[in-house]
């Protein structure tokens, strides 16, 4: 791996670009501006290679076969491990699972930590804003518990209400899980602020990192966290693979989420035995060339750097909140102090579908409707959806003007 | 009234787009037919009349008068209302079973089959469907 590029540096976003080849395409007739990275980010040509590398070179089953593919696919698998671990910072590969994302993650908890650590009349607690994939899933927790599921309220510039959050917690809270960045608002909350809180009371916390993996540096260890949830696919990766972190005592306490294959240690008629840390999670074969491929997606945001990536989203960021200041009559949704490179916005009466409509005609991909966080956006902002432009790091100021010269073409037809 | 046969309503919003050659001519077009489709009745407004699948709220409903079926029906969004507008101009005023026999081809053939394919958010297949689902109730009326 090359060194990074020095922090003081900014990134050379024309020549990023040029390994990004769907970036170079031209839709409706015009280039392709993508603002939906929150969705799921685009993929520089060492992961879309890696991925022809692995199915010409190495592919095989991993874990079982004693010919020297397997022990080359086997090898490359669990390189990838490693690199997650050191991406997170890890104590130790046991804590690393492969899963097919941050959804699937959460569901493992939710399923094995989950129920085991909650009981009827226990309490759980999430926030408004988060994702419906951190949300749903302690929803059927706790309904098939019968415990009670919290929200941490949400001010109007879309931060947490950590006094409330506070006071939230009693002797029936067993479990917090938060998102760690906002999808929809793209706030940074303070995870371990929270963290801190919970621990004080000997709360285990969940963060979904989804958001977070491709804009901030993740450490565990700092964080303290108990579980961490993030995609490969918003990160620059494959879709279809994810990591989840866990504490190595919590996940020896688990009990399996999925059962069959590669799970086990042996298995008679009568009764089975599990596999150690972390194969007891990763149930049948897995997505060997997703979480391969998934290792060149850490190594390209390793050689940028976190910081430069943070700062070059941050110029991005504060050159739209310019530009629509600028244009006037557009509504910023989220509004926090501490945000990363989301901006979700009304254009003040027209709606956000019809907002994206004529973007989309002009080459914009921007996201529509309710980013997966419908009761934050119905019940909590009481609109009918918002417009979200979400930069990755190989966006430029360029395409934010193209975003704003749609934005006042927007405001002439409908208003 | 409209006395033209589903058909010919369509081929008259076909000519009537073809004097556009951009898309965005097009659009101004929807978005004017969508600001001039009348308003329905506030107490259609509520989930029993939504229209399930759209990005945008969409409320519709239909009455029969003189073995014709007639549609109302609005929405939140400017262009969806526009595209409620084309389908309300081509479908309301007929005999049920000519509706459910309306193939509603003239949306690829307006040139706008990129923007408004059955596929995207707009919920175009769900509205299509929901009309279909009520000239469907009434042709079963009919036979019994």
């Amino acid at each position: 791996m090359e060194a990074p590029v020095k922090n003081t540096e900014l990134i050379d976003t024309a020549k990023l670009r040029e390994e990004f080849p769907i970036l170079r395409q031209k839709l409706n007739g015009k280039p392709l501006v993508y603002f939906d990275n929150a969705a799921t980010s685009q993929k520089p040509l060492s992961v879309i290679n890696a991925v022809t590398e692995y199915y010409e070179t190495i592919n095989s089953n991993v874990h079982r076969g004693i010919h020297t593919l397997s022990e080359k696919a086997t090898e490359a698998y669990e390189n990838s491990r490693e690199k997650a671990r050191s991406f997170v910072n890890a104590e130790s590969t046991n804590e690393i699972v492969f899963v097919k994302g941050t959804t699937d993650g959460i569901n493992l908890i939710a399923s094995s930590f989950g129920n085991m650590t909650v009981g009827e009349g226990d309490e759980v607690i999430i926030s408004e804003m988060e994702h419906h994939s951190n949300m749903v899933p302690w929803q059927n927790l706790c309904r098939q518990k019968n415990a009670e599921l919290k929200y941490i309220p949400v001010n109007d510039d879309g931060e947490l209400m950590m006094d409330e959050f506070r006071s939230m917690i009693n002797e029936k809270t067993k479990l917090i899980s938060v998102v760690y960045i906002s999808n929809t608002l793209g706030t940074v909350n303070p995870v371990k602020e929270i963290i801190e809180i919970a621990h004080s009371h000997n709360i285990p916390v969940v963060i979904d990192a989804a958001q977070a993996a491709p804009h901030l540096k993740l450490d565990v260890k700092d964080l303290d966290c108990d579980f961490m949830a993030f995609s490969g696919h918003k990160m620059y990766g494959p879709t279809g693979i994810g990591i989840l972190y866990g504490k190595e005592k919590h996940l020896e306490a688990m009990p399996p989420y999925q059962f069959g294959g590669e799970m086990i240690k042996s298995v008679s008629f009568d009764k089975t035995e599990f596999n150690i840390l972390p194969y007891k999670f990763e149930a049948g074969t897995p997505n060997i060339s997703g979480a391969i491929v998934q290792g060149a997606a850490v190594d390209f945001i390793e050689k940028l750097g976190h910081e430069n990536i943070h700062n070059s989203e941050m110029k991005l960021l504060e050159h739209a909140n310019n530009l629509f200041e600028e244009i006037g009559g557009i509504r910023i949704i989220g509004t926090a102090k501490n945000k990363t490179s989301v901006i979700s916005f009304i254009v003040e009466g027209v709606h956000p579908y019809d907002t994206g409509s004529i973007l989309d005609n002009l080459g914009i991909a921007v996201r529509t409707g309710f980013h997966c966080t419908q009761p934050l956006i119905e019940q909590r902002y009481k609109l009918p959806g918002t417009v979200r432009a979400s930069f990755a790091v190989y966006n430029t100021t360029g395409e934010i003007d193209l975003l704003a010269d749609g934005l006042k073409k927007i405001k002439k037809m409908f208003l | 009234m409209n006395t033209k046969s589903i058909k010919e309503r369509e081929d008259q919003i076909v000519e009537d787009f073809s004097l556009f050659d951009d898309w965005m001519g097009k659009y101004e077009y929807l978005i004017e037919l969508g600001k001039k489709l009348p308003v329905i009745d506030e107490k259609y407004k509520n989930e029993s009349y939504e229209v399930k699948g759209c990005q945008s709220k969409v409320w519709l409903n239909a009455e029969m008068k003189d073995g014709l079926l007639h549609y109302k029906a609005d929405s939140d969004a400017v262009i969806t209302k526009g595209i409620i507008s084309l389908l309300i101009n081509v479908l309301s005023g007929n005999k049920p079973d000519d509706i459910l026999n309306a193939d509603m081809d003239f949306i690829n053939r307006i040139g706008l089959k990129e923007h408004l394919s059955p596929n995207r958010a707009n919920g175009l297949t769900a509205m299509v469907n929901y009309m279909k689902k009520f000239a469907l109730t009434y042709s079963g009326q009919n036979v019994n």
